[in-house]
């Protein structure tokens, strides 16, 4: 491989890095109190409010049910008002994270919703308050889950960065489209392929021995396969 | 130190209202241990639970130490339940801390300061015998340790009151005559009031002082557990009681004494079947040879077993009396004059 090659492979992971890393990181800090809304509000919630959950719900399944390479596009004047541009690895950031935050959202929910009830009673029944039991149990306790749908998340944003990739965003997707498809270059879109596979697996091995480490439960918190 | 004033709690399902407490009204003394105790289904989980409000009740009072907590706001009852301990049947553990820190969570909430809470949760830990267990995490303890992590954690906040729902349910039965000598315990040397909803007449038998019968909502009776024993009221109670103190004959038994009396048919003085309970002191007594050799009379015991219920010895007779109307009577009478509950329970031959 010339050192062109290398130099182009290796700027384009980097650039797929970012783009999985900060929309990861802002697709959780929205998502992760997203996730807790929703499920505090639900009607055995701590803090009932059906209604209001259920157009929460419904605002996040929308999101999460448009296709990414439609969301990507439709939102492109809100891209460009916030990055400034709606072409690049930065804009690409934008749409997302979008898509990432009502996925942790979600996947934050469902890790809380596995919490013993018990254990809220026995919050309750200390006289905890509502930000205590959040904060001091629903949380805590549902740390192993959340940690295993962040690994989720990542992994789907890196085979999402791959497709913004193909509209400009950089990355290895585009360098894949750009040399494998576009300039009838094979190896190239194998390596694309093969660097993608090894950093999901990385990911995903990471985030498993993660969650090993922090559940203190006999058997650990399963991520999807 | 609790007075339940005409308590009512029903659920609203979506098939159909479930009456789960009907117009209870109960009064609980400081310091004793009262018992709740009734099948599943019966209310009791409610109850308890609307002990310290995590049910509100649709009518009535409930007075915890002096005060109505249904007319406190949301931060007075978050005050007021930190004199209400409570343990649970699955413990309710904290997986993400260690046995340390389900203790210390109490404290936390009320923002006491971190090496106050070191102090105060060792000497928990000490009270119920896990101090070599603190950095452990529940699950890689056994349940009757579970359950004494549960009772330092209901203890952290130095409660007047404990709440106990089913906390023995899921031990063994070794487990659970250990975590109710504890019980006891802390009982004696903190004067806490526990209140203990259980379905097991055994655990009503080793450690309450009054229980209450709990069924389909209502409490069916109430008094000291040795009045309740010694005469039951309710066909629940009974039947509960029967579990540990087995009062009814085995039917050969029975087929036996029927075929007595049938080839006795005719004779002056038909047989009496007669169930004795004696209580205490009496049951070292003769009092029976006593009552034979004073009134002349024949006594055939079918069935015994002697327990102990509250620290006292606790027996229950079943004979077949014969002789004189005169003399059956004479000898009842001395049994009743000592304190022996007699009952004649022809019917079920």
């Amino acid at each position: 491989m010339s050192s062109e090659m290398f130099a182009l492979f290796f700027d384009s992971f980097l650039e797929t890095l970012l783009m999985v890393g900060l929309s990861g990181l802002i697709g959780a800090v929205l998502g992760i109190p997203l996730g807790v809304v929703l499920n505090v509000t639900e009607a055995h919630g701590i803090l009932p409010h059906p209604r209001f959950n259920r157009a929460v719900g419904l605002t996040v399944n929308a999101v999460r049910s448009t296709p990414f390479i439609i969301l990507m596009v439709a939102v492109i004047p809100f891209t460009r008002l916030v990055a400034g541009s709606s072409i690049g690895t930065t804009a690409a950031i934008v749409p997302l994270t979008i898509a990432a935050a009502p996925f942790v959202a979600r996947l934050v929910e469902s890790a809380l919703r596995e919490v013993d009830a018990g254990l809220i009673e026995a919050a309750q029944a200390m006289g905890a308050t509502d930000a205590q039991i959040i904060g001091k149990v629903l949380l805590p306790e549902a740390f192993p889950g959340i940690v295993a749908g962040l690994t989720i998340t990542l992994v789907s944003l890196v085979g999402y960065s791959a497709m913004a990739g193909a509209v400009g965003g950089g990355g290895l997707g585009d360098l894949g489209i750009r040399y494998g498809y576009q300039r009838f270059l094979p190896e190239v879109m194998a390596a694309v392929v093969l660097i993608l596979i090894a950093f999901v697996q990385l990911v995903q091995s990471l985030g498993d021995r993660l969650v090993l480490r922090v559940s203190h439960r006999g058997q650990s918190a399963q991520t999807a396969p | 130190m609790i007075a339940l004033k005409n308590v009512s709690k029903t659920f609203h399902g979506a098939a159909r209202d479930v009456h789960a407490v009907l117009g209870v009204s109960l009064t609980i003394e400081a310091g004793e241990i009262f018992g709740i105790i009734g099948r599943s289904g019966a209310g009791k989980s409610t109850l308890v639970r609307l002990i310290n409000l995590l049910t509100t009740p649709d009518a009535g009072e409930v007075i915890v130490d002096g005060r109505d907590l249904t007319r406190l706001d949301a931060q007075e009852l978050r005050a007021a339940r930190r004199e209400i301990g409570m343990i649970f049947q699955h413990f309710n553990l904290m997986s993400s801390r260690t046995v340390f820190g389900n203790v210390a969570l109490p404290l936390e909430l009320i923002g006491r300061p971190r090496e106050k809470i070191r102090a105060e949760v060792e000497k928990l830990l000490a009270l119920v015998g896990l101090s070599t267990e603190a950095d452990r995490y529940p699950q890689q303890l056994s349940g009757g340790q579970k359950q004494r992590v549960g009772i330092a954690r209901a203890l952290a906040s130095k409660p007047k009151v404990l709440l106990s729902d089913e906390a023995t349910s899921a031990l063994d039965p070794e487990t659970t005559r250990s975590i109710l000598d504890l019980l006891r315990r802390i009982n004696h040397e903190l004067g806490l009031t526990i209140v203990l909803i259980t379905h097991q007449m055994r655990v009503v038998k080793q450690i309450c002082d009054r229980i209450a019968v709990m069924d389909a909502g209502r409490v069916v009776e109430s008094g000291k557990v040795l009045d309740v024993f010694r005469a039951p009221r309710s066909e629940v109670t009974r039947s509960m009681i029967g579990e540990v103190i087995s009062g009814e004959l085995p039917e050969t038994v029975l087929r036996r004494v029927r075929r007595r009396i049938e080839k006795r048919n005719g004779d002056e003085h038909p047989d009496h079947l007669l169930r004795l309970i004696f209580v205490g002191d009496d049951v070292d007594r003769p009092l029976l040879s006593e009552a034979v050799k004073r009134f002349g009379i024949d006594f055939n015991i079918l069935h015994g077993q002697i327990d102990e219920v509250q620290g006292q010895g606790f027996a229950s007779l079943t004979l077949l009396a014969n002789g004189s109307q005169e003399a059956l009577d004479g000898a009842i009478g001395l049994l009743r004059r000592h304190d022996v509950t007699v009952e004649e329970i022809d019917h079920v031959l």
